[in-house]
């Protein structure tokens, strides 16, 4: 099987996409410019101004136009740049993709697909955030955040084909990472987490990038013997917690890694549910890993004081298990 | 003494030649603006009994602006509109069972009891809904008119708002868009004179609104928005422009709410000369004068439609009040979701 990167799976599950005559996409800089991290270089020579649309900087209308044309039988891939961005779509997103089809008894759908990226890299405060938490809190959205290049792409190609407006996470720290694809279409369902490691001794619960640092911190302590079991959510709602609940049951222990803030955050709703479904089976604390609670600081080294990083993820392991 | 020619026609009036409409449809404009008048004045007597709840914004007043905009649409055109949405509604065709079922939150309702006043819709109509976050509904009109652009129809968009939404970001955002990909997009602005209590010198820089569409290079008109048949011409022009290609168009309706901007409004913005002054301009008595004095009909036809229409409306409270109300499956995810995916341990509270 083919070894491709991330980026190159999403182009692939957009070509694949752009067989169908109702898709389009629609972002800034996707383009003319040859598309900021690359997913997007080359379409608009293959496919043509009109399926691959430029747009002026106005995230509201991007996201907008695009459940308006979804609404009416269109199916808009959005792009918003960097997350950090989309709150200028927030509305647009939340009270109407999100609310279309209930507020209106069922009679509109939506089929739209926003796609964005996390990520930081000494981009100071407002270019290093994460807002997974805020899209995964409202009803209507589905949200999906894989990891590996294998599920962008089959995932990526489920959301297109989804009727819900779906809203689909990357990280502009993964568009390099490699793994095995196939070549032909293929789909991998939303809302259905898998286990990304076997192990006995602890259960990490976590997605998006941070499955990739969990296997480097599992690497790490599987040189003195612990085995640890990771879970990849692959989607936030609806969250699957079946995999990580069995891990659980097994294990006794627990750790969450998110990136993001750690209050409020994704890893308080994680944390919560395996405390309620797993309450019987606790071994010790849930412990959690997430950027500390400052806005992101440019100095590279408090950069990487800030967030999640392998070390911090051993030892959280570690603790959790003395 | 009227004479009715073989195409219905009265020969001696000069409003059925320059209008090019026969007498029957001249005169079903009235029976629209009418229906819209009663079934808000009912609507407003049902919200003071409890069986409406929420927010109630009337419309009544601006009726004219909505029945002449519309009138110049085909059945395969599409609206967007705000959250004071009843006479869009009513000028459509929807069913007024069914907003009246939705107001009384009945399942029977046009969007299932679900929406309320503000969310009225019905794609089977093209109606795509009222939206009440102000000004937040363009793009989407917008990115619907981008869908009939590359589906090659020539359908076009009409997107109603206020004065107060051209204020907003999204205004500004949607005619750039609109004029830079040439949508077939026709932007109504209704202007009233306040965003919800904000008088419009207070409120915008420029207070003639079409004006605004200079800075996109947009072809734009402001019309008499009580006068059902001059909005009708004007968005027959507009409508024309868009539908041949030529992009889209911002129509400034000026008209006037002669209720407060919801029920609750204690009108401290305006006095009750103003309100008096701007009745005298009533686009329901000053059409009606206009069709009696025109000979296009009498006072007879006059009273039938009047009586018709309370007895539609009459009828329709009678619909909402004997109607079911939805029940729990539009509380699951099945309600929210076309297609719901099942989790195990579920969403909470399933």
């Amino acid at each position: 099987m083919p070894v491709i990167t991330v980026r190159e799976a999403l182009r692939q599950a957009l070509h694949d996409a752009m067989q169908d005559e109702r898709v389009f996409i629609i972002g800034e800089d996707i383009g003319h410019y040859g598309s900021t991290y690359g997913v997007t270089a080359g379409f608009l020579e293959q496919y043509g101004p009109e399926r691959v649309r430029d747009t002026p900087i106005a995230e509201s209308g991007i996201v907008g136009i695009a459940i308006g044309a979804a609404m009416v039988g269109m199916r808009p891939i959005a792009e918003i740049m960097s997350v950090n961005f989309s709150l200028l779509a927030f509305d647009m997103l939340f009270n109407h993709a999100a609310k279309i089809y209930s507020m209106f008894g069922g009679q509109i759908t939506v089929p739209m697909v926003l796609r964005t990226t996390n990520g930081w890299t000494q981009l100071s405060a407002t270019h290093s955030q994460s807002f997974d938490v805020y899209f995964a809190h409202m009803p209507g959205l589905k949200v999906v955040a894989p990891a590996t290049p294998y599920d962008m792409k089959g995932m990526l190609k489920a959301a297109i084909e989804d009727p819900d407006p779906v809203v689909f996470i990357e990280h502009t720290l993964m568009y390099t990472v490699k793994g095995e694809v196939p070549e032909e279409s293929y789909t991998v369902p939303l809302g259905k987490a898998r286990l990304a490691r076997e192990g006995r001794d602890i259960t990490v619960v976590t997605y998006s990038r941070m499955v990739h640092l969990s296997q480097q911190a599992a690497d790490i302590l599987a040189r003195d013997g612990i085995e640890v079991e990771i879970v990849d959510l692959r989607t936030l709602r609806p969250l699957d917690m079946s995999v990580a609940i069995e891990s659980f049951k097994k294990t006794n222990h627990a750790v969450v890694v998110t990136e993001d803030w750690q209050s409020f955050g994704t890893s308080a709703e994680i944390a919560a549910r395996l405390y309620e479904y797993g309450f019987d089976y606790l071994d010790a604390p849930i412990a959690r890993v997430n950027f500390r609670e400052v806005p992101m600081p440019y100095s590279k080294n408090l950069e990487l004081q800030t967030v999640v990083t392998v070390d911090r993820i051993v030892h959280a392991i570690r603790k959790t298990l003395s | 003494m009227t004479q009715i020619d073989e195409h219905g026609r009265n020969s001696t009036s000069t409003l059925l030649n320059d209008s090019g409409l026969d007498a029957a449809t001249l005169i079903d404009y009235y029976r629209q603006m009418v229906l819209i008048r009663r079934f808000e004045e009912k609507c407003q007597e049902m919200y003071t009994r409890a069986k409406i709840g929420g927010f109630l914004h009337l419309y009544i007043g601006e009726e004219a602006t909505a029945v002449g905009a519309i009138a110049a649409l085909r059945p395969d055109d599409h609206i967007f509109t705000h959250y004071r949405d009843h006479g869009h509604a009513i000028a459509r065709g929807l069913d007024i069972n069914a907003l009246m079922a939705e107001l009384f939150g009945k399942v029977t309702g046009c969007s299932k009891g679900l929406g309320g006043s503000m969310h009225f819709a019905d794609a089977s109509k093209n109606f795509w809904g009222g939206y009440a976050i102000v000004g937040s509904h363009l793009p989407l009109a917008t990115g619907a008119a981008l869908g009939m652009k590359m589906q090659r129809k020539d359908s076009v968009v009409m997107v109603f708002f206020g004065d107060g939404a051209t204020n907003s970001g999204e205004f500004y955002e949607s005619l750039n868009f609109a004029q830079l990909w040439k949508l077939p997009v026709v932007f109504v602005c209704e202007n009233n004179l306040y965003a919800m209590g904000t008088p419009l010198e207070v409120h915008s820089s420029v207070t003639e609104i079409y004006r605004k569409a200079c800075a996109f290079d947009m072809k734009s008109e402001r019309v008499d928005g009580n006068d059902v048949l001059a909005m009708r011409e004007a968005s027959l022009r507009a409508v024309e422009h868009a539908r041949s290609g030529k992009g889209p168009v911002l129509l400034e309706a000026m008209t006037y709410r002669f209720r407060g901007h919801s029920a609750q409004d204690t009108q401290k913005y305006r006095t009750k000369e103003d309100v008096e002054r701007h009745r005298r301009n009533d686009p329901i008595t000053r059409y009606r004068t206009l069709l009696l004095n025109e000979g296009i009909a009498t006072e007879q036809q006059i009273r039938d439609i009047d009586r018709m229409v309370d007895d539609q409306v009459e009828a329709a409270v009678r619909f909402a009040d004997e109607s079911p109300e939805p029940g729990h499956e539009w509380i699951t995810q099945a309600g929210v979701y076309a297609a719901p995916i099942a989790v195990d341990p579920p969403i909470h509270g399933e």
